[in-house]
């Protein structure tokens, strides 16, 4: 079990090596990449059911134990997120390779993917805060890589924006490193959480504050998240999707593991929290509604479902930290799925804005129907996991009695709808107003070629499973929730061995 | 010498600050690098320091303590990077658009030319094939 954890991580990095060993040979190269993202996926599905069964595995690197060495801690949360994340890379990667573009115009594509996968991996693994640092970098650089690969004016452009942003809040991240490590003298997750308590509330405060800054510009929570829409729509559509789908997400990861294991519930800032979350909620699907494209609607709807992620957390109870995990796992899947859908769509209607598409009910109805499911999801009809996940989160609201965000959660839901029905009349239903900017590929039945809608459309099957099982699925992240609010858990599988 | 410290910290801080808000690409890497120094320098002063690092064995009072040296190593390593992708990416900027500026996004273009709302703003979103024939 213990080697299973670090496949993920290890793999994928020895996977970028080789892919640029092989350089020239393109059919090396993506049997290299999916050969190790198949591992990845494979160990990280084990590491979730053995976890779930006998409990959190905690590794050892350089058979160095906490707080000194670096530990790897797979605990429910972390294989749960690895899991879906593994899976979904995989996929994604599929669609990259099905694709004319992206990947095969770029020799480094495969080896800055797999990077990217490492530090995914790493970051939700990590045991102590300076390896997450690590695994951020790992993943943030390789996402640069990915973004600017075509080198053309908007990608160089918004890339700018997005390298800049992220440098900043990586300098606030060390920083704060700095001082956590100066006032308690360690770096270890477990470690702090015994120590952080002990120190002057106004401190802890402070650190906690300070993370939340760092966490929520890489989460893009409002005010923090104006570099997301305008960088993500210019980067390729695999890049976008996974970008969506998993990059956010792993900040929301390290908020909820910092805000929920370090910090005492006094210093915890619950009520900021409520604020900021029905905000995002609210100000990013007044952004999609706004906009005509539909990469750019897409994108602002990352930062309106990041707010009902951070709602769950900032509630802070067992149920609340549940739906928000629920949420995380249904929101990576959707997101995925809908922009993936965007990149079939820019594939046969030469174009993802709404006036110059038109009419693909008709000519592309597998497309149509593989936007139809995640978009319903999205906005949180029932079977979908969508509206599990918002149901889970209002009950949670109601629980905790906060009327006013779960008021500003219902609205969001809402608009969310009109926008994906914006979206539904502007690309399938409505004829088109304007030639598009390219000649559409032509297509066959499926809409686009095999490779790309096959997994575009596992990733919807898999949210509806998600919505199907939600049983089973939501007793697994309740004791994910459960663990993550009791510290001294955490502390004892880490320290106490 | 943690005032000292602390100061140089503090002052590498707010260049870098001021630098990271103009608008010249160059300036903003630069501001970046006096950042991160500034990040590493604030991260030194932890710990105890100016003493040896461990040689052989003695009482842990007469050693300084490596971790924060170690953890910088990697730190500058990765901003060492980072800096250099950047500067690599302004240097394209700078063949694209003859300029060292940080272009405008869409949505300030759309407020800069008073429309409120971009009907169609296709020429801002693939201007990109035109310059991408200039530049071979």
């Amino acid at each position: 079990m213990k080697a299973l954890v670090a496949i993920p991580v290890v793999v994928p990095l020895v996977a970028a090596g080789l892919c640029m060993l092989v350089g020239r040979s393109r059919a090396a190269q993506r049997a290299i990449s999916l050969t190790a993202l198949t591992a990845s996926a494979v160990a990280a599905v084990v590491v979730l059911v053995g976890v779930d069964r006998d409990g959190t595995v905690v590794v050892d690197a350089g058979g160095w134990g906490g707080p000194f060495g670096i530990v790897l801690v797979a605990d429910r949360l972390a294989a749960l997120m690895l899991a879906i994340a593994t899976i979904t890379l995989l996929l994604v990667l599929v669609y990259a390779i099905g694709q004319p573009g992206a990947e095969r115009n770029h020799v480094g594509f495969q080896s800055a993917y797999m990077v990217l996968s490492a530090g995914v991996a790493l970051s939700f693994l990590t045991g102590d805060l300076f390896t997450m640092f690590v695994g951020f970098e790992m993943m943030l650089t390789a996402s640069y890589v990915l973004m600017t690969l075509g080198g053309t004016r908007d990608q160089v452009r918004s890339g700018m924006t997005y390298v800049v942003i992220s440098l900043v809040a990586s300098v606030l991240f060390l920083a704060a490193l700095a001082l956590v490590y100066t006032a308690t003298g360690t770096v270890n997750l477990a470690d702090l959480s015994q120590r952080i308590p002990l120190l002057d509330p106004g401190l802890q405060r402070a650190f906690a504050l300070l993370l939340l800054v760092v966490f929520g510009i890489k989460a893009a929570v409002f005010p923090l998240f104006f570099w997301l829409p305008d960088s993500y729509p210019t980067a390729p559509s695999p890049v976008t999707a996974i970008f969506a789908g998993l990059l956010t997400k792993v900040g929301v990861y390290a908020l909820l593991r910092t805000q929920l294991l370090l910090f005492p519930p006094e210093s915890r800032p619950a009520t900021l929290l409520l604020w900021i979350a029905g905000l995002t909620m609210v100000v990013g699907v007044l952004g999609a509604v706004a906009q005509k494209d539909m990469k750019r609607i897409l994108s602002f709807h990352i930062v309106s479902q990041i707010g009902y992620m951070v709602m769950g957390l900032a509630l802070f109870t067992v149920a609340g930290v549940a739906a928000a995990i629920y949420f995380i796992v249904h929101q990576v899947v959707v997101k995925t799925a809908l922009f993936l859908t965007g990149g079939l769509v820019e594939h046969a209607g030469g174009s993802s804005r709404l006036n110059r598409v038109g009419g693909m009910l008709a000519t592309a109805p597998v497309v149509a129907v593989l936007f139809l499911v995640p978009a319903l999801s999205l906005a949180g009809f029932p079977p979908m996991s969508g509206f599990v996940g918002k149901f889970a989160l209002l009950d949670a609201g109601a629980g905790s009695a906060v009327w006013w965000v779960l008021a500003a959660a219902v609205v969001a839901a809402f608009l969310t709808l009109f926008s994906m029905t914006k979206i539904w009349a502007g690309v399938f239903w409505n004829p088109r107003e304007r030639e598009p900017g390219s000649a559409p590929a032509p297509v066959g039945r499926l809409g686009g070629p095999v490779l790309m809608v096959a997994p575009t459309a596992a990733l919807v099957v898999l949210t509806v499973l998600l919505g199907v099982f939600a049983g089973p699925l939501y007793d697994l992240v309740t004791r994910a929730a459960t663990g993550l609010l009791d510290p001294a858990v955490y502390r004892a599988e880490v320290l106490g061995r | 010498m943690s005032v000292l410290l602390a100061a140089a910290s503090a002052a590498l801080f707010s260049i870098g600050t001021y630098l990271v808000l103009q608008r010249k690409l160059s300036r903003i890497i630069i501001g970046l690098g006096l950042l991160s120094h500034g990040a590493n320098l604030l991260f030194i002063t932890a710990g105890r320091r100016g003493l040896p690092a461990i040689i052989g064995a003695g009482d842990s009072g007469e050693f300084a303590d490596p971790l924060p040296q170690a953890l910088m190593l990697t730190a500058i390593v990765i901003t060492f990077g980072v800096t250099a992708f950047l500067l690599a990416l302004a240097y394209r900027s700078w063949l694209l658009t003859d300029d060292d500026e940080v272009e405008h996004d869409i949505s300030d273009l759309d407020i800069l030319l008073g429309r409120g709302g971009h009907e169609d703003d296709a020429d801002l979103l693939e201007r990109t094939p035109e310059h991408d024939e200039d530049l071979s």
